[in-house]
């Protein structure tokens, strides 16, 4: 069992700032006002109902989705609109998908290895060194030479994991990464989730296990309609939640 | 027969002509399909444009109307090159864009989830088209772009009606000479059947190549 966390101070700096995010598509609206500060070293889950607005919020952070207004900043700076300062900037940014999205042509240590060497330009054997370790970590170091349809899902995205890694992140996204695995695989991706999490990674996640968010979340942020309705601590969002829409959601989820 | 026979060196010598028309064409138009199918999906407009507006003129006019407007048409405008050479540009830049729309439907193959994923991690276009998606893409290209490499060979065969004597100009040349339309015609066909025979062999070998566990 990783060693439990110790809480991210206050003061801690603030890595990722949205304020007054708005986004529609069409005419529905799908984030609404959002300001949201993720600190540095803090993990902090999104939660809520399907069509609430989180995956797009997190897709924001790095400009898969554009915003129609607001501000996103990451370290201070505005998130940049095209070409190779947005792709810069991705780089520092790592995440990680419902659907593992591993290259199917490429073999595991290469999926790790491809943009350490490409993008950032780090010499192959030091790339495959660092893949090997990262897939260690990842309880996967016997897969290295495998092809990603030759793994389980919960495998494939415990390689998405280190596929992001694999970069150095500041921070990583997990935009649902347990939400297409069969049941027995979920644990196998949330203990490695959770060991980051311990490790001090800046995690933004959205999910729909409750007990990763109450167990490695320093923060809880609740969003409906595309508004963020609630946001605390996992102990007082899930024990005492003050919402109406907050309590509705939980009862539904926690009723099973 | 045996006149043919005869007279194999002329028939060889045509035969030469249609290979070298088939690979010269089909190298070019590949080279310029790829570019224009890059073009097609670059985030660059004019480019974009340009791509589409290429493949609608090209594709859409019958390839003996181009080899006609490419050997009497550019001359007339002061442009006269050899007419080898002018009938093989004229089908590479037809072909192109065939070509271009094969290479984007391997494209299209590769799933967008990938992309994604390619684009999070910091690729720019150039660099996500060169590890992720071409390679992936060719292969599920290579079967279009061998039905392509067949209809190219085939239509060499429209050459003749712009004066080139290639294999089928050859053998209308028997044809008229000697009066021997059948036994002409039946050589022809098995030297034709011969070449994209080989070429569908080929393409069977590199599909199976290129093919990797998913």
């Amino acid at each position: 069992m990783p060693s439990p966390r110790t809480p991210v101070p206050d003061s801690a700096d603030v890595l990722v700032r949205l304020r007054g995010v708005h986004k529609s598509f069409g005419d529905h609206v799908v984030l609404r006002d959002v300001d949201l500060d993720v600190r540095s070293g803090e993990v902090v889950v999104l939660l809520g109902a399907s069509g609430s607005g989180k995956s797009t919020l997190c897709r924001c952070v790095n400009r898969l989705e554009t915003i129609d207004s607001g501000e996103i900043t990451i370290e201070g700076r505005a998130l940049p609109s095209e070409g190779r300062e947005l792709a810069r900037l991705r780089a520092d940014v790592g995440m990680v998908f419902q659907s593992f999205n591993l290259f199917g042509h490429r073999s595991v240590l290469d999926n790790i290895t491809l943009a350490p060497v490409k993008v950032r330009g780090v010499a192959r054997r030091e790339a495959a060194d660092r893949a090997r370790e990262l897939l260690t970590r990842v309880g996967l170091a016997h897969k290295a030479q495998a092809y990603p349809g030759e793994l389980s899902g919960g495998q494939q995205q415990r390689v998405a994991i280190a596929r992001a890694l694999a970069m150095n992140p500041k921070l990583i996204l997990f935009d649902e990464p347990t939400s297409a695995l069969d049941p027995e695989m979920i644990n196998e991706v949330l203990d490695v989730m959770t060991e980051l999490a311990a490790d001090g990674m800046t995690m933004l996640v959205v999910t729909h296990e409750m007990g990763f968010a109450r167990r490695a979340a320093d923060r809880v942020v609740f969003l409906d309609q595309g508004r963020i309705l609630e946001t605390g601590t996992p102990g007082s969002f899930f024990d005492a939640p003050r919402t109406d829409r907050a309590r509705d959601f939980l009862s539904k989820i926690l009723s099973h | 027969m045996s006149t043919i026979f005869a007279h194999g060196g002329q028939l060889a010598h045509g035969v030469l002509l249609t290979m070298l028309m088939t690979v010269l064409g089909f190298g070019c138009a590949l080279v310029a399909g790829v570019v224009l199918a890059v073009f097609h999906i670059s985030p660059v407009p004019p480019l974009h444009r340009l791509a589409v507006g290429y493949v609608a003129v090209f594709r859409n006019i019958p390839l003996l109307v181009w080899l006609v407007l490419f050997v009497f048409g550019l001359p007339e405008i002061g442009l006269l090159y050899p007419l080898f050479g002018t009938v093989t540009a004229a089908m590479a830049l037809y072909w192109a864009a065939f070509i271009c729309e094969a290479v984007r439907s391997g494209i299209r193959t590769v799933p967008p989830g990938q992309i994604e994923a390619a684009r999070a991690l910091g690729f720019g276009f150039s660099q996500l088209l060169r590890h992720l998606v071409l390679p992936q893409a060719v292969r599920s290209m290579v079967q279009p772009l061998g039905t392509v490499f067949i209809a190219l060979t085939l239509n060499t065969s429209l050459a003749a009606a712009v004066g080139v004597r290639e294999l089928t100009g050859e053998t209308q040349f028997f044809t008229i000479t000697y009066d021997i339309p059948i036994p002409a015609f039946a050589v022809t066909t098995a030297i034709y059947v011969l070449i994209t025979l080989a070429g569908g062999l080929l393409t069977g070998r590199l599909e199976r190549k290129l093919a990797f566990k998913r």
